[in-house]
Formats: C-alpha cells, sequence, structure tokens
C-alpha cells in the first residue's frame, strides 16, 4: 500500500537549518554589496587567449585616469592576472574587517581583488576536500568564491565594477545568477573566424541571460590574426565595435574607449 | 532537505549536528509528535557539496565572516594573505593560555585570523575570560568548527 507523504512544499513549519534562508542572506550580501555600484560589466569572450585581462585593466586604468570610480574582480580563479596588469602589489596582507576584506589599490585607483593576492607564488587554486570526483562540487565552489568576492570586498562606491571573465560562460551564468540584475557585456574577440565562432557561443549565451552588451573591442588587429571578427559579430548582433587595439597599442586607444564606455555613467 | 515523521505526519526538527573530522557528516533530527529520532549522515562528497554552497545544516552558528569560504577551503592560500582587523580584540577580551595559542599556531595561516576571531567571540559571548583547549573543544563542537 503506498504511504500518503506529504511533499517537500507541503511541509511548511519553521525549519531550522533554514537553508533557502540562507542562500537568500547570500544573495542580499551580495545585494547590499553592490547597491554603491553604478555599473557592473562583465568582459567576456568565450574564446581564451583574446585578451580580455590585458583589455580589462587597461580599460579600468583609463576609466581611472578619468575620474571613475573602478573595480576589477578578476573571476578569472584558475588563471588570475589582473594585480599584474593594474601594477597592484602582489604581497601583503588584505585587511579584513568584521563584514569585508580590503580590495588592492593599483594603478590609477583601480581596486582589485584576485586569486592572485591570495593564493601562494605559484601554486594552483586547490580546495580542501576529497580527492575523488572533485568535478562534483569545484564549480559550486568557485561559484562561492565569485560571490564573496562580489559580496565580501569593501569595494565601496564605484561607477564600474569590471568583472574579467575566464574562457567559457559558465561563470558568467554564474554571475548573472549572483547579481541581483544581469551585467552589462563587453565581448573581447581577435579578428579571426575562430574567435568569432566561439564569441558567438558566448554572447549569445550572454545575451539569453539577460545581459546587454555594451559592444566588440578587437583586440591584436594588425598582427599575424587576420580576419573580420569584430565586424561580422556587430553586423550580427546590432551592437558597435568600441575599439580595435593594435597588436602595440598606444595609450589613447584605451581612453577612447573609457570615453564610450565612460558615457554610461 | 526536509524530514517527515510519516506516522505523526509532522515535520521533523533538528536536533543535533557532529562533525567527526573525517569529512562525513552526521545531522540528527526528532519528531515534535512522538520524539522519534532519525540521523542523515553524508559521505564526504555529500558533505563537501553542502560546505560548497556556504550552507550549514542545523542553521548558522557563527556569523557571516568575510571571505569565509575562501579563507576556510583554500589550501594553497598566502600564510599572510590576510591580516584581522585588531580593534575588536582589543580591552576585556579573553586571554589565550599557552596551549591554546600553540593549537591556534597549527591551523593553516591563510584561515589562522579568522578562527581566532570566532573562538574569541565565542568566548566573550559565553563570559570565558581564558581560552583553552578545552574551550577550544567546545566551541569546535557547538559551532561546527569541521577542521578549525
Amino acid at each position: 500500500m503506498a504511504l500518503n507523504i506529504r511533499t517537500y512544499r507541503d511541509l511548511t513549519e519553521p525549519d531550522r537549518s533554514a537553508l533557502v534562508e540562507q542562500i537568500g542572506a547570500q544573495r542580499r550580501r551580495v545585494a547590499d554589496r553592490m547597491a554603491a555600484v553604478r555599473h557592473v560589466v562583465a568582459v567576456l569572450s568565450g574564446k581564451g587567449g583574446v585578451g580580455k585581462s590585458y583589455v580589462t585593466a587597461h580599460l579600468a586604468r583609463a576609466l581611472g585616469r578619468s575620474g571613475r570610480g573602478v573595480g576589477v574582480l578578476d573571476a578569472d580563479l584558475n588563471g588570475p592576472t589582473i594585480p599584474r596588469l593594474l601594477d597592484a602589489p602582489a604581497g601583503g596582507a588584505r585587511p579584513a574587517h568584521a563584514d569585508a576584506v580590503e580590495a588592492a589599490a593599483g594603478a590609477e585607483g583601480v581596486k582589485c581583488i584576485s586569486m592572485a593576492l591570495l593564493l601562494r607564488d605559484g601554486m594552483p587554486l586547490a580546495f580542501r576536500g576529497p580527492d575523488a570526483e572533485s568535478f562534483v562540487w569545484r564549480g559550486t565552489l568557485e561559484a562561492a568564491v565569485l560571490r564573496e568576492f562580489l559580496a565580501d570586498v569593501a569595494w565601496g562606491a564605484l561607477d564600474f565594477l569590471l568583472v574579467d571573465l575566464p574562457p567559457g560562460v559558465q561563470r558568467f551564468a554564474e554571475l548573472t545568477e549572483l547579481l541581483p540584475a544581469p551585467p552589462a557585456a563587453l565581448i573581447v574577440t581577435i579578428p579571426t573566424p575562430e574567435s568569432a565562432d566561439a564569441v558567438r557561443r558566448a554572447l549569445r549565451a550572454a545575451l539569453e541571460r539577460g545581459a546587454t552588451a555594451l559592444g566588440v573591442v578587437e583586440n591584436m588587429v594588425g598582427g599575424p590574426f587576420a580576419g573580420s571578427a569584430a565586424d561580422d559579430l556587430a553586423r550580427e548582433f546590432g551592437v558597435p565595435v568600441l575599439a580595435r587595439i593594435p597588436f602595440h597599442p598606444r595609450a589613447d586607444v584605451w581612453d577612447g574607449i573609457a570615453k564610450c564606455i565612460g558615457g554610461a555613467a | 532537505m526536509k524530514f517527515l515523521c510519516i506516522n505523526c505526519d509532522r515535520q521533523m526538527v533538528f536536533e543535533e549536528r557532529q562533525l567527526p573530522g573525517d569529512g562525513t557528516l552526521a545531522a540528527a533530527f526528532r519528531c515534535p509528535e512522538c520524539g522519534r529520532c532519525v540521523a542523515i549522515l553524508t559521505n564526504p562528497m555529500e558533505t563537501q557539496l553542502v560546505a560548497s554552497l556556504g550552507v550549514k545544516i542545523g542553521g548558522r552558528t557563527v556569523p557571516a565572516q568575510p571571505m569565509e569560504t575562501v579563507r576556510g577551503m583554500v589550501v594553497t592560500g598566502r600564510d599572510n594573505a590576510f591580516a584581522e582587523d585588531g580593534k575588536r580584540e582589543t580591552g576585556n577580551g579573553p586571554t589565550w593560555t599557552a596551549e591554546a595559542q600553540e593549537r591556534l599556531a597549527r591551523v593553516p595561516g591563510f584561515v589562522r585570523g579568522m578562527v581566532k576571531r570566532i573562538y574569541g567571540d565565542y568566548a566573550r559571548d559565553h563570559g570565558i575570560a581564558e581560552i583553552t583547549p578545552t574551550v577550544m573543544d567546545t566551541a569546535r563542537s557547538e559551532l561546527g568548527l569541521e577542521g578549525m
């Protein structure tokens, strides 16, 4: 005889574990911290090696030069490079207060947080936990790290928080789920059709998750990589090409992008 | 995750959590009607998955600490990556016995400051003037601080 068992949603008595409420509190912590940030911009590509971190850091510095309050969250947890690109001191201790950890200060007053600031030199990001089947929980932990980078850093009032994403679309999905509203997306590509293929998928995934595409930045133009990826993507998605970064860019290139992006602030 | 006493058709309430220190977890639930107890026993992977979400079965015992998941779970962190704000430790804070300090020194530097703060807050909350290894054991058990 089948038991007449009430379902999960039928049980509404107070629950001391309150796991759903605990998750809700985590989300509120993110929302509270982000309330002082005017614009969150995800720098994404979907393709590795196109210079997302390079573009992120130099755009941040240019925005800083223009007087904007800027932070960079290095969401590439396994290949962090932002502190070096921002000339932020790698050693030293991050002051930890009761409710937040202080960001590092880079060039042009850009604040940043990155695993590179926290890990031992040359060591990979490794977590405590069972060795077997680590793929089951590692992604969840990385999402938790991203959440804490958003919520537990004393970002203060910022005009822009640039989030430097690793290749692929998963971290963007996590970012979108953590934030109160989908971030804007700045797309980085190199000119090749191979890059366009990968970026197209990532951009489509980002748009499906509610992102607003600010435009495309084509990096490494005039070097060995030939193609028309930026124009192709811009036409296909109806977004502007914000800049074409030469293989050996001058500083005014970055100021030009900052002007485009900064117009939003 | 909820537990239902089918006989009484009552939602069971959380009773106790135990962390044996081997990566597993035991959580006991009791039926408020008939008093029947059941325990859920999770293997290390299941325990890890819950920990990865940053939630505590049985509810939080310690206020959220900044970057607590990073500091509690990353094993390749720099020993001096964080410097605790010393302001909260001034005044009439608890003292640490030599044995307790020695034990604290064995905690990885990456998380040590946070652990020290948690034990200090526990002692203050319980009116404990001196932190000893026994106090640390009690706090660890009551607060569910596995690996701390």
